[in-house]
């Protein structure tokens, strides 16, 4: 199942740089979003998968059966409210910007004073 | 010593504090400021001797094996006399001579500054320190040549120079961190000590050439040397002072300095006699046909610069007892003629050859003074001069090697600065009177004291040179020696080879001034000669190159700042997915022994349905689909982490992928609908960068499940959450106990995020940019 999830998370950079390199903006947040969740299940995937037996421990109980490992799922968790303040923030800009210049294209925005 | 800097420091800031009435005699204050440090370091003459310096040491960054060190020894005296010397008579000269300018507050603080600085530099005991007054001298000069910045060429001139001796400044420091290295000090007493080692080291060719590029670029040494005549845009004291003490002669210094470290060399000895020879030969030939007043004595400034570089570079008791010696002559008739020039200039309102004569009618004295200077240049009896001159050739008969090359063009060289001189005396003095803009006379008495005293000097050291020989150029000489030698100074050598030179120089020089005099033609076409044979002209070699360097700076920052924003994240994927393809390619045998299969099903049908959604967002021409379907891969994502023991990775993507499609959602209908901005042949580049950067990445993954991690870190979570956290889910114990300050910076980054959206949504239309 690794190759598989390896094979999405390459899917998901192709699309993820595919859609950075539209001139359009909204396009370019939605390439944001996917390369983000490649980045995501990279990180969970290195991991090792481990189905059925999460991170739960209990009084007493030593650690008999493999557990996932909790540290890369801490690590993506925050990667992933991160992801979304950055998007939900590019999102509001990108809406402001179009209020401002009636434009989506990337290509009109070359100069940093009009 | 450190408190005659100080003092200099001071004095140049007081002068914008002054009241009223002192103010106006600034001059003279800065002048006598200047006279006291003179008596100061002449009083100290009888105690600096070839066994005997002072130094001061003050600890300033000794973990750096930075300090300050200063030492007065043989070699420091004479150019600390003549900086404050010729330093006090420019200061009174510069009185009169800037009278007539606005902002005379700021040239004097310069001025001043100017000064201290090259004070500071023939002090220096620490090449490091050396080099921060180095600096300082190259900047200043920038200020002082671009006085009259009103007028373009004075403001090209300073930058000309600045950029050529700044150029040299910095190879210079390199030259130095380099030799520093090999004894691993900055100290001048530690190099002289180590002096072999230095000699030895693999660093030295390379070290010297660098310390050499900055010393020529200082002293104007060909091919460096046009910057000089340019800097002539200055007033008179300054090109007086720049010419004669300071400034050029600041590299003469550091070449004596350094002769006892890393002279005596094969290497030492052919690079710089012959860059001296030949600056020699290019500041005597073009002295002759400049018709500018200032500029004939720029390029007679070159030739003596070349001179004194070439007796450095000869190296032997004779040539160094010469230079020592010679750099007075100079000094006093240079400073001396600079003065006479700005006098004439001030006085005619002109500094044409050809507009003057027949001066002597109204400023007798001035002849005097400039005819006794004019002498000493030609190196005719019985001035210092003359003496001089017989030194050198001495000095040039005994020179090992290249003896008879150097001595012939040493005496073509100097029948032109015989013809030269003579012939400024003849056109500027006597003969019929110019046609002047203005009406000459001679008042203004300090205009004349200042050169009066150097021309006297000229002339009465030159008839009884002992004491300046025994007291101050003796110790020089063992400064750069390092070894004691004898110095018995006299004007009379007797009927030998070298008086003979002096005979034929001295005949040839005047048979050429009879010519120039006689056939004007003869400087004409000798110019006409010049412009064809010396075509390129090298200061508009030096402009064309910046011109060139400027243009090229632009269009690059044009290439690579171009300003399309999707080419730059291009450059980044491009390059990233080179280097990690590369690093595949250097890693290629590697052990895989994860089998492929399809089980779970229902989990290879949940990747097919994320490939599936992923393709259509990144293909579709609607809107709402590609978001739809964007949300159906996070969706899918997020199934995936609940199937492989991630509960809190599932919930919060969960979350997150309805949020983002809320949001999307609610500006949907504000934004304006995809239109198709690219190229086919556009998208289908992006798409093949895409597919190359999305393999490597999937090459990367699979590597990273094939490592296996030193687990301690999840193991001791795994332990500690319930003992020491009392949680049973140990991914929440970390992010709210044991990293419980990280989360805190995750939801102060949330909040800031939060409140940029919400400023920016609610913005009022009318407030917009």
């Amino acid at each position: 199942m690794e190759i598989i999830l390896a094979i999405v998370v390459g899917l998901l950079y192709t699309v993820g740089v595919y859609l950075l390199l539209r001139r359009s903006i909204l396009k370019f947040i939605i390439g944001l979003i996917f390369m983000s969740n490649a980045t995501n299940l990279l990180v969970f995937l290195s991991a090792g998968l481990v189905p059925g037996s999460p991170a739960f421990v209990q009084a007493g109980s030593g650690s008999s059966a493999p557990l996932a490992d909790p540290l890369p799922q801490a690590l993506v968790l925050t990667a992933i409210v991160i992801g979304l303040g950055i998007v939900v923030f590019t999102l509001a800009l990108k809406y402001k910007f179009f209020e401002t210049t009636g434009t989506d294209d990337l290509d009109q925005l070359k100069k940093t004073d009009n | 010593m450190v408190y005659i800097l100080l003092v200099f420091l001071s004095a140049s800031l007081l002068i914008f504090i002054l009241p009223g009435w002192l103010k106006k005699q600034k001059a003279i204050l800065l002048s006598f400021v200047q006279f006291a440090a003179f008596i100061y370091f002449l009083s100290h003459v009888s105690e600096i001797t070839s066994y005997h310096s002072k130094s001061i040491f003050i600890e300033w960054i000794p973990q750096l094996g930075l300090n300050l060190e200063f030492m007065l020894d043989g070699l420091s005296m004479v150019f600390a006399l003549l900086v404050t010397g010729i330093g006090a008579l420019v200061f009174l000269y510069a009185k009169d001579y800037m009278k007539s300018y606005a902002g005379t507050d700021k040239f004097f603080f310069y001025l001043m500054l100017f000064s201290g600085a090259m004070l500071g530099l023939v002090l220096s005991g620490n090449l490091i320190q050396l080099f921060i007054f180095w600096e300082l001298t190259s900047f200043i000069s920038f200020f002082l040549i671009s006085f009259f910045h009103e007028k373009e060429s004075a403001r090209k001139a300073a930058f000309q120079s600045l950029y050529i001796t700044g150029f040299g400044g910095l190879s210079m420091l390199a030259g130095i961190v380099l030799l520093g290295s090999v004894v691993d000090s900055y100290s001048f007493s530690d190099w002289l000590s180590n002096a072999n080692a230095i000699k030895e080291s693999n660093l030295y060719l390379p070290g010297l050439l660098l310390i050499l590029a900055g010393i020529f670029t200082k002293s104007a040494q060909f091919p460096f040397h046009f910057w000089l005549p340019g800097a002539m845009q200055a007033p008179a004291p300054v090109s007086s002072y720049l010419h004669s003490a300071t400034m050029v002669k600041a590299g003469i210094f550091l070449l004596a300095r350094l002769s006892p470290v890393l002279g005596g060399t094969p290497e030492w000895t052919y690079i710089i006699s012959l860059t001296g020879v030949l600056t020699m030969l290019t500041g005597s030939y073009f002295a002759i046909t400049q018709t500018d007043l200032k500029g004939i004595l720029a390029f007679t400034t070159i030739n003596a610069l070349g001179v004194l570089v070439l007796l450095l570079g000869i190296n032997t008791t004779e040539s160094i007892k010469a230079a020592m010696l010679f750099l007075f002559i100079h000094a006093f008739y240079k400073a001396t003629l600079f003065m006479v020039a700005g006098l004439i200039e001030k006085k005619t309102g002109t500094r044409e050859l050809r507009q003057l004569g027949g001066l002597i009618k109204y400023m007798p004295l001035t002849f005097v003074i400039a005819f006794l200077a004019l002498l000493s240049m030609a190196g005719l009896p019985p001035l210092l001069g003359f003496l001089g001159k017989e030194l050198i050739y001495e000095a040039k008969v005994q020179s090992p090697g290249i003896a008879s090359m150097i001595l012939i063009l040493g005496v073509t060289s100097n029948i032109f600065m015989v013809a030269v001189s003579l012939y400024f005396a003849r056109k500027v003095f006597l003969g019929k009177p110019g046609n002047f803009p203005k009406q000459p006379n001679e008042r203004g008495a300090a205009f004349l004291i200042g050169p009066g005293v150097l021309a006297l000097l000229s002339l009465v050291l030159g008839l009884s040179p002992g004491k300046l020989g025994s007291a101050v150029i003796k110790p020089a000489l063992s400064a750069v020696l390092g070894e004691v030698a004898e110095v018995k100074l006299k004007i009379w050598h007797g009927f030998n080879q070298v008086f003979f030179l002096s005979m034929l120089t001295i005949i040839l020089g005047f048979l050429l001034y009879v010519a120039m005099l006689k056939k004007d033609k003869l400087l004409i076409y000798w110019k006409k000669i010049n412009d064809v044979v010396f075509a390129v002209q090298l200061d508009e070699v030096f402009a064309w190159v910046m011109d060139k360097f400027v243009a090229v700076s632009k269009l690059k920052t044009k290439t690579v700042q171009h300003g399309y924003h999707r080419l730059y994240i291009l450059t980044i994927i491009v390059f990233t997915s080179l280097l990690l393809w590369f690093q595949v390619f250097v890693t290629r045998s590697w052990n895989f022994d994860i089998p492929f299969t399809l089980r779970p099903f229902y989990i290879s049908g949940l990747a097919l349905v994320i490939i599936l959604a992923s393709a259509v967002s990144a293909v579709s021409r609607s809107r709402i689909v590609t978001i739809i379907s964007m949300g159906v891969a996070g969706y899918g994502i997020s199934l995936i982490f609940l199937y492989y023991s991630a509960v809190d990775l599932a919930i919060t993507q969960i979350l997150v992928e309805t949020l983002t499609l809320v949001m999307f959602m609610a500006i949907l209908q504000k934004l304006p609908r995809f239109a198709v901005l690219s190229s086919k042949k556009t998208r289908l580049r992006d798409f093949l960068i895409a597919l190359g950067f999305g393999s490597v990445m999937t090459i990367l993954a699979l590597k990273a499940v094939n490592v296996n991690l030193n687990r301690s870190i999840s193991d001791f979570y795994l332990e500690n959450s319930y003992l020491k956290a009392f949680g049973e889910n140990v991914v929440n114990v970390i992010l709210v106990d044991f990293r419980a300050l990280d989360t805190l910076g995750e939801v102060t980054v949330l909040t800031i995020a939060a409140v940029g959206v919400y400023l920016l949504l609610s913005k009022p239309k009318s407030r917009k940019l």
